[in-house]
């Protein structure tokens, strides 16, 4: 393996990591929620009374991240180097498989791992595992 | 009142995270995905962050015994989903969260994957409502 040290940054994404981890502790802790990006916005698309305004809520956080980051360390711009078709397929594979998988990377691979759940163990390890192998064909066998 | 109040923050918290932690940038997650070539382990870290501050936290909601999810099932949904998810990941380097917080800021192509996206959320449900 081959480790590419100039890209590696530990400090941010340990404090990133940390943050992530606070704002799901926040939710469960006084909220009593699971802060699972997937299940927040699919949980909107099968309305259940009473429920619609914490998810709101949580993504008009969300979406005001970027800005607020802006205040205080300049302007963020993130460039998406895919494709349209690739980019739409992606989203489409993304949210399908979410929904049926009950999870993503927060929902399973954060809350779900920090409750020591066997089932968000598995849907992790799959779903690392096939984004290793999505990237292993696009780059090296494609 | 109070729980609206605590998802916007706990929200906002969340997106800064992703955004310090560098998922956000979907050449690094995809340098993350990337084994067999110059890999960069940071997210690695990023999961581990979360998950030390995630561990004492999700003790503690057992504890006082919240309403945690309770499905055990490992089943074929579980893993073709995660299987599927996996592969959407790899081919953009954007899962749901950091798709999100780039849409915030107006970026074309991540409303087009969030669009993408929830058009999947939705044939997923509509898919649910045919099997009855």
């Amino acid at each position: 393996m081959n480790i590419d040290w100039n890209a590696f940054t530990p400090w941010p994404a340990l404090a990133g990591g940390l943050l992530i981890g606070l704002a799901a502790a926040v939710l469960i802790r006084f909220a009593g929620r699971i802060a699972g990006i997937s299940g927040i916005v699919g949980g909107l698309l099968r309305p259940v009374a009473g429920d619609r305004a914490w998810r709101l809520a949580f993504l008009a956080g969300l979406l005001a991240a970027p800005w607020v980051y802006a205040l205080f360390a300049g302007p963020l711009m993130p460039s998406i180097d895919a494709g349209w078709g690739t980019l739409l397929a992606a989203g489409l594979l993304v949210g399908i498989g979410t929904r049926y998988g009950a999870g993503c990377t927060s929902g399973h691979g954060v809350c779900g791992l920090s409750r020591l759940s066997p089932r968000s163990a598995v849907a992790t390890a799959v779903f690392l595992v096939a984004g290793f192998a999505t990237v292993f064909v696009l780059r090296h066998l494609l | 009142m109070k729980h609206i109040v605590v998802a916007a923050i706990a929200g906002l918290v969340f997106g800064l995270g992703l955004i310090v932690s560098g998922m956000v940038f979907p050449a690094k997650v995809l340098g993350f995905l990337d084994l067999a070539g110059a890999w960069d382990p940071s997210l690695a870290l990023v999961m581990a962050g979360a998950i030390a501050v995630g561990l004492p936290a999700f003790a503690w909601a057992r504890r006082a015994k919240l309403k945690l999810p309770d499905s055990t099932r490992i089943d074929r949904r579980l893993v073709g989903g995660s299987l599927l998810f996996g592969i959407g990941w790899g081919l953009a380097g954007l899962c749901p969260g950091p798709a999100l917080v780039v849409a915030g800021l107006g970026d074309v192509k991540a409303l087009g994957f969030v669009a993408a996206m929830l058009a999947g959320m939705a044939i997923f449900e509509a898919l649910e409502r045919w099997k009855g």
